[in-house]
């Protein structure tokens, strides 16, 4: 049930990504199915009734490794936000150059005007 | 239990977000609405017991946020001008169906939410961090021993991404300001400078 609202997100994003004619529209749909995937990978580790895995003074060991989400989804998806950011980041930059120079966000009109 | 529904609640919020987002007119709400299904993002990795994803996609929120208000603020925030292409949007919303249907069965394969696979493969590597990540490594945080520790050329390959994109992005942007320096030395009038101004 969780997954599949969470796969209604990334379909949202696909959707958005393939028929929007405005590049920032594009960039937002790219942008949701990364959100959509991060949280599918957090998903996948969660442990019903699950503690973090932050070992503190008073943990017991054998408790711990039986409680404990899994720590290594979380580890690459830090990672995967991080990469996401410049990625993106460099997306809207060539919006911002592509607008300087056609003066639209429309895809179909910056096609038109080539050269 | 009451996390399965907090999360049901916070998904159908994230994805009313994101319809809302990509359906809108404007591009300027259509941001705003992509900060709201980001910081609830953000609230359900605490729900997941992931605090550290939690603090992280809050500051790339924040960051992403400003480059996008930075891109749309002043433009021609209404667009969707001309006709649509229909048969082209019927074949995209059948595939999209599709991929839905066929991402249904391969979620069969998986296991039940809240029993995840460490929980059933002994030796699983997650198994072994947590057993040994305190001693071997010293970190108490087990996410912070395998970023840095257990798999460190992995994040080092993902500041060299990091690096790499920015460094991109600053070239892509530094081209647009030699080049209006250069328009407005050739002008050399004072009419340039107001050009300059208005263009801002």
């Amino acid at each position: 049930m969780i997954y599949s609202l969470c796969f209604v997100l990334f379909i949202i994003g696909l959707y958005c990504a393939l028929t929007k004619k405005n590049i920032v529209k594009i960039v937002i749909g790219l942008i949701i199915m990364e959100y959509a995937v991060n949280l599918f990978l957090v998903l996948l580790g969660y442990r019903k009734d699950g503690v973090a895995p932050i070992v503190e003074k008073t943990t017991n060991p054998l408790e711990f490794l039986a409680t404990s989400v899994d720590p290594l989804p979380q580890a690459l998806v830090v990672t995967s936000i991080v990469i996401g950011l410049g990625v993106t980041t460099l997306a809207i930059a060539l919006c911002i150059k592509l607008y300087e120079k056609y003066g639209t966000f429309d895809i179909s009109e910056i096609r038109r005007l080539k050269g | 239990m009451g996390i399965e529904i907090y999360l049901l609640v916070l998904l159908i919020f994230i994805i009313v977000g994101a319809l809302i987002a990509v359906e809108t007119k404007n591009l300027l709400s259509a941001v705003i609405s992509l900060g709201a299904i980001g910081f609830g993002l953000s609230i359900a990795f605490l729900f997941l017991r992931a605090p550290d994803l939690a603090i992280v996609q809050i500051a790339v929120e924040v960051i992403l946020l400003i480059f996008l208000i930075r891109a749309t603020i002043g433009r021609d925030v209404i667009s969707a001008k001309g006709h649509i292409h229909w048969a082209g949007l019927v074949v995209i919303c059948l595939l999209a169906v599709a991929v839905f249907v066929f991402g249904l069965f391969a979620f069969r394969s998986l296991n039940e939410f809240g029993a995840p696979i460490i929980a059933s493969v002994q030796d699983a590597p997650s198994n072994k961090y947590l057993q040994d990540g305190l001693k071997s490594t010293g970190a108490a945080n087990i996410v912070t021993a395998v970023l840095l520790d257990y798999r460190a050329y992995d994040t080092l390959g993902e500041a060299t991404v990091l690096f790499a994109a920015i460094i991109g992005a600053l070239a892509v942007l530094r081209g647009r300001a030699a080049s209006r320096r250069k328009g407005s030395r050739q002008m050399g009038s004072p009419q340039a400078g107001s050009e300059r101004r208005k263009d801002k």
